[in-house]
Parts: C-alpha cells; structure tokens; sequence
C-alpha cells in the first residue's frame, strides 16, 4: 500500500512529537550524556525490530522514520562528546563516542534479530 | 518548565517539525543525488547510497544546535528548538540502520565520516555561539 506525501508528512510528524516527548521523558530521570546513550540505544533496538518486521510502510513512516528517528538523537549525542572533550579530556569523550555506537549496533541488530524470530 | 505539561508540549512540537524536515531533507538528498541535470534535461545516475540524507541532517543539526545551546535566550526556546527539533531532526538510530545497511567497509567509513563532521560542526557551533555578539 503506498502512502500519499501529506498522509507520510502526518504519520512521520506524530511519530517525531512522541519520540522527541519520550526522549525528553528519559531526560528528566536520567543525568545528560547517560540518557543520551539510553535513549540512543532504545531506539535502534525499536528499530532493529521495526525494519526487520513486515509492517507495511504507513507503520514504518511512524514508528521507524518518526518515533524512532526521534526518539534518538545525534546533535546531543555530538555536543555532549565535544564538551566532554573540553571540560574532561579526549580520552573520555572517545569512551563515550565509541560506547553510543558498540550499545546502539548491539541493539538494532539484537531488535532485527529478535523481529525475525518472531516474525519468521 | 522542563517537567511542565507546556514543556512536553513544546518539545513534541519541535519534534514534529524536526522529524518532518528530516524527512524532506531525506527525500530532497535523495532527489538531488538520483538525477543530474545533462545538457537540457536531467538524467538517472546509479541511485542513492543509504545514510545521504541522514549524514547531511545530522552534521546540519549538529552545528545548530551547538549554536543554539550558546545562544538560547529562554527555556522555551530551549524546549522548542533544541530538545524538540534539533534533537529529533537528527537522528542515532536511522545512522545505525544506514551504517548496517552499508556493510562492514562502507558502514565503517560512513560512521567515521558522521562522526568527524558531526563533532566537528557541533564544534563550529558551539565556537560560533560564544564568540561575542
């Protein structure tokens, strides 16, 4: 079924005000960098499992390309790493740099893994 | 404001503005770098790498809102363009889909490529919003 560009503007839209909502929810609970990374890795296990099932593509704009797309974040993600860079050292923003990719690969390809078991 | 009702409202706002401009931005990059323009008309070229548009919104990003988070004159602000659509105009999770999508030598250098730019740009960013107005 194809979607109509006003519907996938919609759906993607919806998608990004929860995302960006629940983003925020975990930010309110958790210290800055540290909920970066959570959040960062959430969203590609979601993702993982949302490109790996069949949902059809009005599902994917909103869950994929909207909520997920949303929910993570590479500008907080790459602010956050040059002020630690600054106020704490390279060596610990390459921790942090290297610990959002390792948690966030594990996940999506854990979350496309386990879409595939359930689905397949 | 942060834990207000007003504040979620604000950053979903901005999230719906910054997921629909990623989107567009995801589909211009994408137009842009399917057809060229030859002599009067425009010809295919051999199609779109995954992650194009996603690495252009997430260096862009990257640099606004280091800009911003110099600059913000009110949480409000803040709330709206930063946490809301800055933040979801970039995105960790469709970088990550990309980089798996490219394989194990492309995906390397596309998420060495992001990363170089992206913190660079948010340098630039946050260098540029404290410099004296």
């Amino acid at each position: 079924m194809s979607v109509s560009p006003l519907l996938a503007t919609a759906l993607v839209g919806v998608g990004g005000a929860l995302g960006a909502a629940g983003r925020h929810a975990v930010g309110l609970r958790i210290e800055g960098r540290r909920s970066v990374l959570l959040v960062n890795a959430l969203g590609s296990l979601a993702l993982g499992a949302v490109s790996a099932a069949p949902i059809g593509s009005a599902a994917t704009l909103l869950f994929g390309v909207g909520f997920c797309g949303a929910f993570t974040t590479f500008s907080s993600f790459a602010v956050g790493a040059v002020r630690t860079a600054s106020e704490t050292g390279v060596r610990a923003a390459a921790t942090l740099a290297a610990s959002n990719l390792a948690a966030a690969l594990a996940a999506f390809v854990l979350g496309s893994s386990l879409a595939v078991a359930v689905a397949g | 404001m942060d834990r207000t009702p007003y504040g979620f409202l604000l950053v979903a706002a901005g999230g719906f503005l910054g997921a629909v401009a990623r989107h567009a931005v995801d589909a211009g990059v994408a137009g842009v770098l399917t057809v060229a323009p030859s002599g009067d008309r425009l010809i295919a070229l051999g199609g779109v790498p995954p992650g194009a548009g996603t690495l252009v919104a997430n260096v862009v990003g990257s640099f606004a809102l280091g800009l911003l988070l110099t600059r913000a004159s009110s949480d409000r602000v803040r709330l709206l363009v930063g946490t809301g659509a800055l933040s979801s105009f970039t995105t960790y999770s469709t970088f990550v889909a990309d980089a798996v999508a490219l394989g194990t030598t492309a995906g390397a250098g596309y998420v060495a490529g992001s990363y170089a730019a992206g913190f660079a740009a948010a340098a630039l960013g946050l260098a540029v919003g404290r410099r004296r107005r």
